[in-house]
């Protein structure tokens, strides 16, 4: 025979008493027995499929059943087995017992929807509406996030960007017209997403986010939503989050993929997920991966990220489901495919590792800027021959015999072209013996980063001495010498 | 609810163990008479086995519970519930403290204030499961 020792909160399931003798050879068939006596017992400490409930513990003498065979432990004669609650909590969650929040008639009717799915109902639109959350960048991932999180009734809503609204925005950022154009980012967006919802709180920051400003904005908000384009921003983010406490539900997007994850979430159990630093230690040297304006992006793909990313927002604001923290969702649109990959927190985190390192904000333009082998840094950064557009003009004009070698994609070279030779950044070296060396050569792309790189290469490798970077590109030479050309 | 009453010796050991552990959230477990008032007799802290970041949560091993158990068949008297402090914060149960919360247990919670005894309350899982506040009696300073 051995004895359960049942916790004090669960004797009134079983007349006071204290505890229960019992014949089983195993924890199951000794529990099996004790709810048999006592029925009332058996949903406490059993689920619907008859397994221990997840927040019971069960010991046997003084070893956790879950380090020995779980609920098939043997139990010797005379060992006690004890049912064990979970007893934990702390500070560290919004009071339970604050001001009710309340809502009009007009507000009860337009969130009806949720207020009638059951798992969400009133409590979580309560939730929704005492929320605090800040979107950093109004662009292509801000424009689902922004519209869906206002028409939710997320409480007050906080936007930073420094933009002006640009023609080239209008292929994806749904959240601005024609009539938007050349006006600031953050003011159009307030203005949209005020109309669609007035029953919330706006407040915009017409400002770059940097490390002098982050802390003071992102203190007063419960949580972040990163739609931001670059890495430096991101890192910015993700630490002044991590230093403050708040959940960071990140999302990214580039060409025909997006990947969303949540950061530094506490779990029920008071376990902290990881963040953008578990996942990505270092930033990746600056130009391997291009930014949307450098790179492109399909203009549906934030629609469908950025739509991810609010669901994540009202999920971890609510308490609805299984946020998608420790995991990393990836978007594949060209093959139409989707993965989600297990996050695990490193211990070598310079914020909240084994060893902290660093408990205030960096420069994150320079981290970013030298993540990388400071040789191949110098190499970047020596200065390449340059031409303006004007005295390429001349040039054209018949003053300088030259080649014009264009180093953007074919596809690219269908938008808009200015007569020069095709050969794609990435073939340059392939093609070395096509470039002419007695006579300048102006080599150019887009806005002038792709081709300096080419010039760089072709030095390095090939010893040219008389390659011209054509600056700004034919972006450039759109804009000042010939404005009927297309830009992009 | 029924009030419960608190002892100045149960009073003074959390008090004592709740401004020792600030910043951390300190806790413990709580015994004495159940009866038409709930008395606290005595209190004893425990160790917070949360790992990580003490300042806002705190978690007690499932050892210290048993013995907790143990100790209160010994003595006679009954485990009435479990005590902790919210550092730099009131003294209303959170979010993760209804989570984690098991019914009958009364649940003492000690807001310490830059590191200085601020306000006591009392709560209980009601058969909502939210919590209730109990009328807690407690000892006149001396």
């Amino acid at each position: 025979m051995s004895k359960i020792i049942i916790p004090t909160p669960l004797r009134k399931f079983t007349n006071n008493e204290a505890a229960f003798e019992t014949a089983g050879a195993t924890v199951a068939a000794s529990i099996e027995e004790l709810v048999a006596k006592y029925p009332d017992l058996r949903q406490h400490l059993l689920d619907k499929e008859g397994n221990l409930r997840s927040f019971i513990r069960i010991y046997v003498g003084e070893e956790d059943i879950n380090r020995l065979e779980g609920a098939e432990t043997a139990v010797p004669a005379g060992t006690d087995i004890s049912i064990i609650p979970a007893i934990a909590g702390g500070s560290g969650a919004a009071a339970v017992a604050q001001e009710p929040v309340t809502f009009s008639k007009a507000e009860i009717e337009r969130y009806s929807r949720h207020l009638i799915i059951p798992e969400f109902n009133i409590e979580g639109q309560r939730k929704l509406k005492a929320a605090k959350v800040l979107v950093v960048g109004s662009g292509g991932l801000g424009s689902p996030l922004l519209q869906y999180l206002a028409a939710a009734g997320v409480g007050k809503i906080g936007i930073v960007d420094y933009d002006v609204v640009d023609d080239s925005n209008l292929q994806r950022q749904v959240l601005f017209g024609v009539e938007s154009v050349g006006k600031p980012k953050v003011a159009e967006a307030a203005a949209r997403i005020q109309s669609l919802n007035p029953h919330i709180e706006v407040q915009t920051y017409n400002t770059l986010l940097t490390s002098d400003n982050a802390l003071d904005i992102i203190k007063d908000y419960d949580l972040v939503a990163d739609g931001t384009d670059n890495f430096a921003t991101r890192y910015l983010v993700n630490d002044a989050c991590v230093l403050l406490d708040k959940v960071n539900v990140y999302a990214s997007i580039f060409r025909f993929d997006g990947q969303v994850s949540v950061f530094n979430f506490v779990d029920e159990e008071g376990t902290r997920g990881p963040n953008y630093r578990d996942l990505f230690p270092t930033p990746p040297p600056p130009g391997l991966v291009p930014s949307c304006a450098e790179g492109g992006v399909i203009g549906v793909l934030p629609g469908i990220i950025g739509s991810l990313q609010a669901l994540e927002v009202i999920k971890v604001i609510t308490g609805v489901g299984k946020p998608l923290s420790g995991r990393l969702y990836l978007f594949d649109a060209l093959n139409f495919e989707a993965r989600t990959l297990k996050v695990h927190r490193d211990p070598s985190n310079p914020l909240n590792g084994e060893n902290p390192t660093q408990n205030e904000l960096i420069d994150y333009v320079q981290f970013c800027g030298t993540g990388y082998a400071e040789e191949e840094h110098k190499a970047e950064e020596r200065p390449v021959k340059e031409i303006s557009v004007q005295e390429l003009k001349k040039w054209q004009d018949g003053e300088q015999d030259f080649q014009l070698i264009d180093v953007r994609e074919p596809h690219e070279y269908e938008i808009v072209q200015i007569n020069g030779k095709l050969i794609p950044l990435g073939t340059v070296s392939d093609h070395a013996d096509e470039i002419a060396r007695d006579k300048p050569v102006v080599i150019h792309c887009r806005s002038g980063v792709r081709s300096a790189k080419a010039i760089r290469e072709l030095e390095n490798s090939f010893g040219f001495e008389n390659l011209h970077n054509l600056r700004g590109g034919v972006l450039a030479y759109a804009r000042e010498i010939d404005p009927t050309l297309p830009t992009y | 609810m029924l009030p419960i009453s608190l002892s100045p010796y149960a009073l003074d050991t959390m008090k004592a163990d709740a401004e020792t552990a600030f910043p951390n959230e300190c806790c413990g477990f709580f015994y004495g008479k159940d009866g038409e008032v709930r008395q606290v007799i005595e209190a004893h802290p425990v160790q917070n086995s949360k790992e990580g970041d003490q300042r806002r949560r705190f978690e007690i091993s499932p050892l210290d519970y048993i013995r907790a158990e143990k100790y209160a068949m010994e003595s006679g008297l009954s485990l009435l519930g479990v005590y902790h402090s919210h550092p730099n914060h009131p003294a209303i149960p959170s979010e993760h403290d209804l989570k984690q919360a098991v019914p009958v247990f009364s649940y003492i919670i000690l807001s310490i204030q830059q590191g200085n005894f601020d306000h006591i309350r009392s709560w209980q899982l009601d058969e909502d499961g939210a919590f209730t506040e109990e009328e807690l009696q407690v000892p006149a300073a001396t």
